[in-house]
């Protein structure tokens, strides 16, 4: 009984359901708490405060407060509508996004499935919410939120591309699709990230950003949920709890993708010194009397590190949604056509020849680094010289 | 203990069979063509799920992103664009549906007597990882396959005798010309849709 | 061996047979792309399943990521004549498809 319980029963049944529990719920509390962040970060971008009122000062409570109204209200689905697809395209969207957290390692050796073909199965999972969407806007019974159904889809699809094609030259750079091993490659110092092994990488960890905004339809590149004919795009005619698993979806999405750019890019679980290694932390696996890994301590700090930096690259979603103003839907599929597939493609060409010029890796790492330097001092020229009163220029314009 | 993993793994195969198997069904009777595409969708799926069971992880990843994530979009979109009323059910004459059942039934015995008959020269890859020898995934398999370097070992049966026709097989080069065929064809394809697809003056209705 | 070769090819053989009635009886253009897709994916389990369980190795998958990729551009293809026959006669049914009988 014992036997049967420890080789068939535990690792087939009880450990993917316990796993499957663990994320489920892990994504759901991550969600009331993006809520809650959103609703601050806007307010303080926007010079207000945000919600103050439930649960004390800082509005702790005020999701859970939502989430309760969500699901007390009416239960509505238009009479043109038809029933079984309006029922059924919440969850195509929800297990899209869901099921990506699956091969996501939130630690040294705290993966749920340590797959060869991680990255890749990510973004494949991460693709079957763009036909939930149409679905949405089809079902829902009314030819606007068709429409805004579809250029969303358009929109998500098309930016799909360069975003996997940006990943192209961090796999180039780790040799590996292996979430798990690309992260424990850039175990050490800052310079050990795979951001900075070469000048290519740095670039593709931007555009990365910039197609992956877009890709979960957030802001700037929202404009098909907010055009003003458009209600609210393909979910116009969702109310309630449909809606609600939709929103979730929306933020599990934009955390999947924080969590490739931060493993696959900016460290995954190590943070920029080595001082899980100064404090003894690691221990000996393989026997040959040298730490090699991190002991449990060293792994919670490399959680805390990674769900740390999650946290930061959807603060700067959060951050550049609520700055930027919309983009309108011609220029969001110009900018994706004729810029952004362009460079990603260059990138993918100098992330293939670069070790072929540059023979050693810390020659890689200065380019990485001379790069960054390079774009930080560009951003920090553009910055300095924009003239404080461009908004007055506009007086002087002749036209 | 290991007859309980083999019902386990059977189970599984079982469920994504049966998917499949429902949905394509569903997809023939169904007469609406938009729920034939969700249909679809889910067979897809299903046939996604059963190459992660045979042990072809990269294949089944690319089957979800461009099958389930690329073609399925373009096929909704056919619809979407091309559907006004009386042509999302347009029903066929029963008469019609005896002939094709009738087809379907011949052929489906057809098949099946031939894969019933025929001698398969069977053996289970298992572990398909270990191809080369060391521990190397499909990806690095099929990655050297497409750049013409097919593998070098193969399993070999009790008497010695190599079991596949790989690597020391000098008809086996590998899908090199392939790979760059496609991707010059792709580049055709993508060219001649666009073409085919630019925006022209709509045609009145006639009748 | 946890499902034979056969149990493989018959689930590929019966997808093989719903795509073909698909593409017989539908009257809507996309119906009949919709049944072609089935039958490519049909063929596609088949080659996988040869890949696990016949000497014919990784070949298959090659295979079968050529049977992936290339259904799709036959799709877009397939999609845009469609398009461009719904734009002419504004009607998608394949019966009314017979101008080069007269």
């Amino acid at each position: 009984m014992i036997e049967t319980l420890k080789t068939v029963i535990w690792p087939f049944i009880l450990w993917p359901l316990l796993m499957s529990f663990a994320i489920m719920v892990f994504f759901q509390l991550q969600a009331i708490i993006f809520v809650w962040l959103e609703r601050k970060v806007s307010g303080r971008i926007q010079d207000r405060l945000g919600p103050t009122r439930v649960g004390g000062k800082f509005g702790w409570l005020q999701t859970i407060a939502d989430g309760v109204k969500l699901l007390l209200k009416e239960d509505l689905i238009p009479a043109d509508a038809d029933r079984p697809l309006f029922r059924i395209a919440p969850y195509i969207v929800l297990c899209g996004a869901f099921a990506a957290f699956v091969v996501v390692p939130f630690s040294f050796g705290w993966v749920a499935e340590n797959l060869n073909i991680a990255v890749f199965f990510m973004l494949a999972v991460m693709s079957v919410e763009v036909f939930g969407v149409i679905l949405a806007g089809y079902a829902s019974g009314s030819k606007w939120a068709l429409f805004g159904g579809m250029r969303e889809a358009a929109q998500v699809v098309s930016y799909e591309v360069p975003m996997a094609m940006n990943l192209v030259p961090a796999v180039m750079a780790a040799g590996t699709m292996n979430m798990h091993k690309v992260s424990e490659m850039q175990s050490g110092w800052i310079w050990d990230w795979n951001c900075f092994h070469d000048p290519f990488t740095f670039f593709a960890a931007i555009v990365y950003l910039v197609c992956a905004t877009a890709s979960v339809k957030r802001a700037p590149f929202d404009l098909a949920e907010a055009e003003s004919e458009l209600v609210a795009g393909f979910h116009t005619e969702y109310s309630g709890f449909r809606w609600l698993i939709f929103f979730m979806a929306e933020y599990a999405s934009m955390l999947a993708v924080s969590w490739i750019a931060t493993i696959m890019f900016w460290g995954g679980w190590n943070g920029p010194l080595p001082v899980t290694q100064w404090l003894g932390l690691w221990i000996d696996t393989n026997g040959d009397k040298l730490p090699d890994a991190p002991g449990f301590l060293a792994q919670v700090i490399g959680f805390l590190n990674f769900i740390a930096k999650g946290y930061t690259l959807i603060f700067v979603m959060m951050w550049i949604r609520w700055t930027l103003p919309r983009i309108r839907i011609d220029q969001v599929m110009k900018l994706c056509l004729k810029y952004l597939l362009p460079i990603t493609c260059l990138l993918i060409l100098g992330a293939g020849v670069w070790p072929l010029m540059i023979q050693t890796e810390r020659g890689g790492k200065v380019g990485g680094f001379a790069a960054a330097a390079i774009a930080f001092a560009i951003l920090i020229i553009g910055i300095v010289t924009t003239p404080k009163s461009a908004a007055h220029g506009r007086r002087e314009r002749v036209y | 203990m290991e007859r309980l993993q083999e019902i386990w793994l059977q189970s599984l195969f079982g469920f994504m069979a049966l998917t499949t198997v429902v949905c394509s069904i569903a997809v023939v009777v169904t007469q609406n063509v938009v729920r034939a595409a969700v249909w679809l969708l889910f067979a897809l799926s299903g046939t996604a799920g059963l190459f992660f069971l045979l042990g072809a992880d990269f294949v089944g990843a690319t089957q979800l992103l461009i099958y389930v994530g690329g073609t399925m979009i373009l096929v909704i979109f056919g619809v979407m664009l091309t559907a006004r009323g009386p042509f999302v059910s347009m029903k066929t004459q029963s008469g019609e549906w005896t002939l094709a059942a009738l087809v379907g039934v011949a052929l489906f015995g057809i098949v099946a007597a031939v894969v019933w008959s025929t001698k398969w020269p069977t053996m289970d890859w298992g572990d398909t990882s270990k191809i080369r020898g060391e521990n190397s995934p499909t990806t690095v398999q099929l990655g050297l396959e497409f750049l013409g370097i097919p593998p070098q070992e193969s399993p070999k049966d009790a008497a010695g005798t190599p079991l596949a026709r790989l690597g020391r097989d000098p008809a086996n080069i590998g899908y090199l010309l392939p790979f760059e065929i496609v991707s010059v064809h792709l580049l055709v394809v993508l060219i001649g849709a666009a073409y085919l697809a630019r925006a022209k003056r709509r045609k009145a209705a006639t009748s | 061996m946890i499902v034979s070769l056969e149990t493989m090819l018959l689930v590929g053989a019966i997808m093989f047979v719903c795509g073909v009635v698909t593409m017989a009886t539908k009257r809507n253009a996309v119906g009949v792309l919709i049944g072609a897709e089935l039958v490519l994916n049909a063929s596609n389990l088949n080659f996988v399943a040869f890949a696990r369980y016949t000497p014919f190795g990784i070949d298959g998958q090659a295979f079968a990521l050529f049977g992936i990729v290339l259904p799709a551009a036959e799709a877009a293809i397939a999609l845009a004549i469609i398009l461009n026959f719904y734009n002419n006669h504004m009607t998608v049914d394949v019966d009314k498809a017979n101008e080069l009988k007269q």
